[in-house]
């Protein structure tokens, strides 16, 4: 579960980015998280991962405070949390599978959990048979598919992806909305920062609309009507 | 931990391969640092030696009791090499002794009809550590038909500071060398790292530990560091031997004794391993700390 309560964000320039921010996300819920440039959906997710510390208010995330989580936690926080980035972030030396038992071996998966796993989680995604392609060798939709299943790969509670479509045509990015509501339906809270409303219109979701650091709307349905 | 271990080392040879030019200059200014300190460090202890060689000229002199006879005088020699730290104990007759003296006034006739009466039987004592002269003179004296011991202890004071200040000199400069060596591999991994923080930013997103991410670094720190003090070694070896030649051919420095670099090839090696270790280690375990803040 994510809580939101009275969350702030200040830079250390003087810039307020959150200001006084209040929602909740339980398990299992999908929310899209929409706004204007500049109206706090990157901080917020920032705040989510433990990149940066809220400045004022509370912010738990799947049981962490994270303006009291000590460093050390950090790792385990995040181990409850799968990132899907705009620009995929994957490794270009690694292959696939690589790219994905990295991820396990970083929290401590044994070579015999790994082997069980990726198969899975690829074909999960739609990428049977990718496991020894290079990330340069696949295009934008299946190189976004593959930072999915690394993200899935740790059987993380949580979902968060920040623009996942920016980089994909409309087709594809039908396609890696569709696994996510697909990965939502198996019990994965997930949690999707877009500007796209077309997305955001066709699946008809949860919708929280930020503007100037602040909630203006939070309901189900179209993105007109939210962020009304 | 115990799964990724064989891991952190592939990793790191990989990294160590993947980065060939990187890897390359690492290793190179590896090689350059400890040439610089194993060479400092070497001349600093042949100078130590052949200090300590000259501090061990500086005999202690006893003077065998007058009322001795002359046989018995000589037997003393088996008593005092019995004292601990004698290395030898050399009889000189009286006769003998005016000679000697006499042949340090050969231009001068004053002393051509000196009589050996007036000097007595001694014996030049060489001692194992010259650093213990007091000790040992005192010991000496008390051996039963000796009169007086004689030993220079200022001039073998004066080399025990001369080879304080010459190694307290010698490890500053080593710690300076070694810390300013840490300072450039640590700068040269950083380059490398620089081009894989995008990577070690992905490691930490997905939860991993520092240690985790840090790990393959140490291992590649240590491989560079390891193939560095071979490298330093194997010249090392080469640039002695020349030195040694170069000093036994010379007019002026063919009297400095050079230790054979056999005698002491296992320390170099094992100090040279060890500070290539700490070199590679520290410097890539240096590197690596500002990325790991994400």
């Amino acid at each position: 579960m994510i809580r939101m309560k009275d969350a702030e964000k200040t830079y250390e320039n003087g810039t307020k980015a959150v200001r006084g921010i209040s929602f909740q996300i339980d398990d299992g819920e999908f929310v899209f998280l929409v706004g204007p440039s500049g109206s706090g959906k990157s901080t917020i997710i920032k705040m989510l991962t433990g990149e940066i510390v809220p400045t004022g208010g509370r912010v738990m995330v799947n049981g962490f405070s994270m303006s009291r989580i000590a460093e050390r936690q950090i790792p385990l926080m995040r181990r409850t949390i799968g990132v899907i980035f705009q620009d995929f972030r994957l490794i270009g030396s690694k292959t696939v599978y690589d790219n994905l038992a990295l991820a396990m071996r970083a929290v401590g998966a044994t070579p015999r959990e790994i082997r069980g796993r990726i198969p899975y989680v690829l074909n999960l995604v739609g990428l049977r048979g990718k496991e020894n392609a290079y990330p340069d060798e696949l295009s934008g939709g299946e190189q976004q598919r593959v930072a999915v299943a690394r993200a899935l790969v740790n059987n993380p509670s949580t979902i968060v992806a920040d623009e996942p479509t920016g980089n994909l045509d409309p087709v594809k990015s039908l396609e890696i909305m569709t696994l996510l509501e697909r990965i939502n339906a198996l019990g994965t809270t997930v949690i999707v920062v877009t500007h796209e409303r077309g997305l955001v219109n066709h699946f008809k979701k949860r919708v929280i609309y930020l503007q100037e650091g602040q909630v203006m709307g939070d309901a189900t349905g179209r993105y007109e009507e939210v962020g009304r | 931990m115990k799964h990724n271990f064989g891991y952190f080392i592939r990793e790191g040879a990989r990294n160590m391969f993947s980065h060939g030019f990187m890897s390359f200059a690492a290793i190179g200014v590896t090689v350059a640092c400890l040439l610089i300190m194993g060479t400092f460090a070497l001349i600093a202890f042949n100078v130590n030696e052949n200090l300590a060689e000259l501090q061990r000229e500086n005999a202690v002199v006893a003077f065998v009791d007058d009322t001795l006879s002359d046989s018995h005088a000589q037997e003393l020699g088996a008593e005092l090499e019995k004292v601990e730290n004698v290395a030898s104990a050399t009889f000189v007759s009286r006769e003998e002794a005016r000679d000697n003296y006499v042949n340090n006034y050969d231009e001068d006739d004053l002393y051509s009809d000196l009589s050996a009466e007036v000097f007595r039987h001694r014996y030049v004592i060489h001692l194992e550590d010259p650093d213990l002269m007091a000790e040992t003179k005192t010991a000496v004296e008390n051996v039963e038909g000796i009169a007086k011991a004689r030993g220079d202890e200022a001039v073998s004071n004066g080399f025990i500071t001369l080879r304080n200040v010459a190694s307290l000199i010698s490890v500053a400069l080593v710690a300076v060398l070694l810390v300013v060596s840490l300072f450039i591999i640590s700068n040269t991994i950083k380059l490398t790292t620089f081009d894989r923080r995008e990577e070690i930013a992905i490691m930490k997103m997905v939860g991993a530990t520092n240690g985790f991410i840090r790990w393959p670094f140490v291992f590649e720190g240590l491989l560079l560091g390891l193939l560095g003090a071979v490298a330093a070694f194997i010249l090392q070896w080469v640039l002695y031997l020349a030195m040694c030649r170069g000093v036994s051919t010379s007019d002026t420095l063919q009297l400095l004794r050079i230790v054979p670099f056999l005698r002491i090839w296992d320390i170099v090696a094992v100090v040279f391993g060890a500070a290539g270790i700490l070199i590679g280690v520290g410097g890539s375990t240096m590197a690596i700390r500002r990325f790991l803040k994400v």
